[in-house]
């Protein structure tokens, strides 16, 4: 119990602490970087509470993909980084206070409330013990029966993303050289090839 | 040291705090923008993970992944939209993105 008390702190800390350096770094590659630490420790606070699919999920989609995604583009654009980052002291103030404001509110939710004493008699999906069946089978039971529709939905809308990403961003370059098969194929004889009867001394 | 609930809904309240607070922080940097609403959606699974385990309910964490989706998405067609933006006008600054004049 000790270890996952002491876990606990280390992970959540090292979490609020990456994410602070994700806002406040003055490289966005830095930035990057401390993103994946972020989600790698909330990966580790996912496994402490014994959710292990959704952490490793968590470490493949996001730090796989999108984290690379986000470093990819930074590293892509050429921009001038010291530039954007002018005015930042000056939104300092108001920002403080909205997050300030808004930690207060989310804290004093957290401290003051409790959940009814029925909740778990009405639970959707109980979770098994987890003996018998492991987090990754359990979710599979309930994601491929009950929620089966959502998780079709789902990759549609990833479809539709990586659809509307290639068309976003597919642009055809005038002027390269390029071998196009249909073009090629569809030449004819008649097109491209013409026999002259050349004259002595006359030339073409 | 008994780590419950509580602790889990704090740690995602504050991380919620901080990407609130990045997008006011950093508002000329879209690229930093989206990596705050990345770490805002982080911190809702956080609270849909740590719900569905201390309440013994399975959908939390199905909608977690949900989410997880959804955020991959976001991420990609924001990032695509970003690209294009760069491409025309050779800048990334929030406050050029006023060709709608909205």
């Amino acid at each position: 119990m000790l270890l996952t008390g002491i876990a606990f702190y280390i992970f959540a800390a090292v979490l609020v602490a990456a994410a602070v350096m994700v806002i406040s770094a003055k490289n966005p590659v830095h930035s990057v970087l401390y993103l994946i630490v972020c989600f790698f420790n909330a990966a580790g606070l996912f496994v402490l509470m014994g959710a292990e699919f959704v952490a490793m999920i968590l470490v493949i989609v996001y730090v796989g993909a999108v984290a690379v995604l986000f470093l990819f583009v930074v590293m892509m654009l050429d921009i001038n980084f010291q530039e954007l980052r002018q005015g930042f002291l000056q939104y300092l103030p108001i920002g403080g206070l909205i997050g300030l404001v808004l930690a207060i509110e989310l804290l004093l939710i957290v401290g003051t409330w409790v959940i009814a004493p029925e909740t778990s008699a009405v639970a959707a999906a109980p979770s098994p013990a987890i003996d018998a069946v492991t987090n990754t089978e359990a979710l599979g039971r309930i994601m491929y029966t009950q929620y089966v529709y959502a998780f079709q939905a789902s990759g549609l809308i990833l479809l539709v993303a990586m659809i509307g990403a290639i068309v976003l961003t597919l642009r055809s370059r005038e002027g390269v050289r390029k071998q196009s098969i249909t073009q090629q194929v569809q030449r004819k004889r008649e097109e491209v090839l013409a026999v002259r009867k050349v004259p002595t001394r006359g030339g073409v | 040291m008994e780590i419950g609930l509580s602790h889990y809904l704090v740690v995602a309240a504050i991380l919620f705090t901080l990407g609130v607070f990045g997008i006011f922080l950093n508002r000329r940097n879209v690229i930093i923008i989206l990596m705050s609403i990345e770490l805002i959606l982080l911190s809702v699974n956080i609270n849909l993970v740590a719900f569905s385990v201390f309440l013994n309910d399975l959908v939390g964490q199905v909608f977690a992944m949900f989410i997880l989706t959804v955020a991959a998405a976001e991420a990609a067609i924001g990032l695509a939209i970003l690209v294009v933006y760069f491409r025309n006008r050779g800048s990334i600054a929030v406050e050029d993105i006023n060709m709608m004049k909205g």
